[in-house]
C-alpha cells in the first residue's frame, strides 16, 4: 500500500468510529428525552408509582444519564449490547438473528436493480431519444415515485390473491425452512419491490454517466481511428461511465436498508426492519440502540468501501 | 423586401407549458391540492360517515371507488386524506428548504473551515438510513404534524444544501458579484440579492421534487401506524386498512396508494419539466 494511500485509510477509518460514536450519542440522547418510558409497556394497563419507580430500577433507567451511556458504551466496547428489556435475550443474538433475511432481501434488491439499470441505462444513452430512452425515463420517473409498501401489496394482490402463483408473505413455509424453492418463491415479491424502487437512480445515473462520457475526447479518437459503435461504448465509454456508478450504489444504501423496514414489514419478512419497527412501539432501548448502531456501522462501512473501490479504479483521484 | 422576422426565444413560462411533462405534472398536483382545500366540498360524505348496511361494497354509481369495511365512502376518504399529506409535505418541504438553503448558500459564499465543517454535517445525515431516525423519533416523540414534518426536514435539508451550495459556489465568482462587492454590498446583501436570487430557479426545482419525496416518507410513516391515527383518513393508514381485505375487497387498498402514487409523480414530472425550462442545458443530465 503506498503510503498517501495509507494515510487516507487510517483517516477515514478515525472518521468512521467518530460518526459511531456521535450517532451512538445523539440516539442515546433522543431516546431518554422522549416522554414516557418502557414500564407502561412492560406493565401494560394500570400501575402504580412504585411500580414504575421499581422496574426503572432494575432496569438501571433510575442512574444519571450520563453514567447510563457510560456504562452501555463500555459494555458495547466489549461487544455486549446489552439485553432486550422486553424478552431478556441478548440484544446481539437477536440482531443475529434477524441479520440473515435483511441480508439476503437487500443483496437481492440490489443486484436485481443493478442487473436491469445498467443494461437500461445503456440503451437509453446509447440510442436517445428512442423508445429505450423513454423506456428508461419512465422506469426512473416511476421507481422514484411508488411507495414501496403500496406496490408490495399490488404486487401481492396481483401474484398471490388474483393468479396464486406466489405466496403472500414470511421467509418460507413452516416447518420448511431449509427447503431452497420454498424459500426462493417466497423472497420473489419483498426482492421485486424493493429492486423496482432502486432500478430508478441507478438508471438515471448510468445513462448520464454514459452520456458524458460519449462525449469524451478519447470516445472521438476512438471513433476516428476506425473502431466500431459497440466497441467504443463497451470498451471505452462504458467502463469510465461506470466509475460514477459505484458511488450511487455505495450511496444508496441508506435508502436501501431504509427501503427494507417497509418492505419487511409488507411481506411479515423476519429481519431487522421489523425487529427496529417492533423495538421503538415498545421501547425496548437496548434492542433500538443496538439495531441503529450495527445499521449505522454498515452504512459507514459501505461508504469508506466505496470511497476506496473509486481510489483504485480512477487512479486520478487523489487521497487526501 | 421584409427583414426575416428574429426567431422568438421562448420565455421560461412558455417553454414549462410546452413541455409536456411538466404540463402533466402540474395538472396532476393542482387537481390534489385541489382536493385537499376543497375536501367538505367536493367528498361526498364526510370521512367517517359509517353505514354497515353498505360494508366492502365494490366501485359503484353511488360510491365510485367502493365503500370500506365499516362502510365509509372510499372516494370522501381518499380526498379528506390528502389533506394529512400534503399538509406534512409542504411544512417539511419548506423547512428543509429554508435549511438547506441558508446552510449551503453560507458554505458555498464563504468557502474554506465554514464549507468543511457544514458539508461534514451534511455528509453524517445523508449516511444515516433516514427512515430509521424518523422512526424512532416520531415513536418516541409522538406523531404531531409537528414533530413528523420537523423530522422529515431534519434528514431532507442535506441534499438541499449540497445543491445551493455548488451553486453559490459557482456564483460567487462571476463578475456581478465582483461588482456589487467592489461597491460596497456586504455578505448579507450579496448573499440576499444576488447569490440567492440567482439560485432561485434550482431551489424551485428542488422544492417540487422534494415536495414528493416527503409526500413518500409520510404516507410510509402511516402505513407503520405513526401518522394520522384513525378514524381521520391518511393515504397511508388507509392502505393498512385495506390490506386486510385485499382478498375480498381490493379497492380499498388500491386507490388511496395511487393517489399517492400520482401525486408524487405529479411533483416529480413538475420539477423535472421546471429544470428542462428553467436551463434547457441540464436537459437529461440529472443523476
Amino acid at each position: 500500500m503506498e503510503p498517501g494511500l495509507r494515510t487516507y485509510v487510517v483517516k477515514r477509518l478515525g472518521f468512521a468510529v467518530l460518526m459511531l460514536l456521535g450517532v451512538s450519542i445523539i440516539l442515546f440522547t433522543i431516546m431518554r428525552l422522549a416522554p414516557g418510558g418502557p414500564e407502561a409497556v412492560l406493565i401494560g394497563g394500570e400501575f402504580s408509582q412504585e411500580a414504575a419507580a421499581q422496574i426503572r430500577q432494575r432496569l438501571g433507567l433510575d442512574r444519571p444519564l450520563a453514567l447510563q451511556y457510560l456504562g452501555w458504551a463500555g459494555a458495547a466496547l466489549r461487544g455486549d449490547l446489552g439485553r432486550s428489556f422486553k424478552t431478556g435475550d441478548p440484544v446481539a443474538a437477536l440482531i443475529l438473528d434477524r441479520l440473515g433475511p435483511t441480508v439476503q432481501l437487500t443483496a437481492g434488491a440490489l443486484v436485481l436493480a443493478l442487473v436491469v439499470a445498467v443494461p437500461l441505462g445503456v440503451l437509453a444513452a446509447v440510442r436517445r431519444g428512442t423508445i429505450w430512452d423513454t423506456l428508461g425515463s419512465a422506469v426512473s420517473l416511476f421507481g422514484v415515485s411508488f411507495p414501496s409498501f403500496w406496490l408490495g401489496i399490488m404486487l401481492i394482490l396481483l401474484f398471490s390473491e388474483v393468479f396464486h402463483v406466489l405466496p403472500p408473505s414470511g421467509l418460507s413455509e413452516y416447518g420448511r425452512e431449509s427447503d431452497l424453492p420454498a424459500r426462493v418463491r417466497h423472497a420473489i415479491l419483498p426482492t421485486l419491490t424493493l429492486g423496482l424502487i432502486q432500478m430508478a437512480s441507478f438508471m438515471r445515473f448510468t445513462r448520464s454517466s454514459l452520456l458524458e462520457a460519449l462525449r469524451q475526447d478519447y470516445v472521438r479518437t476512438a471513433r476516428a481511428k476506425g473502431l466500431g459503435g459497440g466497441r467504443v461504448v463497451w470498451r471505452h465509454a462504458l467502463r469510465n461511465a461506470l466509475i460514477p456508478v459505484v458511488t450511487v450504489v455505495g450511496l444508496s444504501l441508506p435508502t436501501l436498508v431504509g427501503g427494507a423496514v417497509l418492505t419487511e414489514t409488507v411481506f411479515a419478512w423476519p429481519g431487522i426492519g421489523r425487529l427496529a419497527v417492533g423495538a421503538v412501539f415498545e421501547r425496548d432501548y437496548p434492542v433500538i440502540m443496538g439495531v441503529n448502531l450495527m445499521v449505522a456501522a454498515i452504512v459507514i462501512t459501505a461508504n469508506l468501501l466505496t470511497d476506496l473501490a473509486y481510489c483504485v479504479i480512477d487512479p486520478r483521484i487523489s487521497y487526501r | 423586401m421584409t427583414a426575416p422576422a428574429r426567431p422568438e426565444r421562448p420565455s421560461a413560462l412558455g417553454r414549462l407549458t410546452r413541455n409536456r411533462r411538466s404540463l402533466i405534472g402540474g395538472v396532476a398536483v393542482v387537481i390534489m391540492i385541489a382536493a385537499g382545500g376543497l375536501a367538505p366540498a367536493l367528498a361526498p360524505q364526510g370521512y367517517s360517515a359509517q353505514s354497515l348496511l353498505h360494508r366492502l361494497q365494490p366501485p359503484s354509481a353511488a360510491h365510485w371507488l367502493g365503500t370500506d369495511g365499516f362502510g365509509r365512502d372510499v372516494l370522501s376518504r381518499v380526498i379528506w386524506g390528502s389533506r394529512v399529506s400534503l399538509e406534512i409535505g409542504l411544512v417539511a418541504t419548506t423547512l428543509a428548504l429554508v435549511v438547506g438553503t441558508a446552510v449551503g448558500s453560507v458554505a458555498g459564499y464563504f468557502g474554506g473551515a465554514t464549507d468543511t465543517a457544514i458539508m461534514r454535517a451534511a455528509d453524517v445525515f445523508l449516511s444515516v438510513p433516514a427512515l430509521f431516525l424518523i422512526l424512532i423519533v416520531v415513536a418516541l416523540f409522538g406523531a404531531s404534524l409537528a414533530n413528523t414534518a420537523l423530522v422529515i426536514a431534519l434528514v431532507t435539508w442535506a441534499p438541499v444544501g449540497r445543491i445551493v451550495r455548488s451553486e453559490c459556489l459557482s456564483l460567487r465568482n462571476r463578475d456581478f458579484v465582483h461588482a456589487a462587492a467592489a461597491l460596497g454590498a456586504g455578505h448579507a446583501r450579496i448573499l440576499g440579492r444576488h447569490l440567492l436570487v440567482n439560485a432561485l430557479p434550482i431551489v424551485i426545482v428542488q422544492a417540487s421534487l422534494l415536495l414528493g419525496q416527503t409526500i413518500l416518507i409520510e404516507s410510509g410513516l402511516s402505513y407503520l401506524g405513526l401518522g394520522a391515527q384513525p378514524p381521520l383518513p391518511s393515504w397511508g393508514n388507509m392502505v393498512v386498512e385495506g390490506r386486510q381485505f385485499l382478498a375480498s375487497a381490493w379497492w380499498i387498498a388500491t386507490f388511496p396508494g395511487l393517489a399517492i402514487f400520482v401525486t408524487v409523480l405529479g411533483f416529480n414530472l413538475f420539477g423535472d419539466g421546471l429544470r428542462d425550462a428553467s436551463d434547457p442545458t441540464l436537459r437529461g443530465h440529472s443523476p
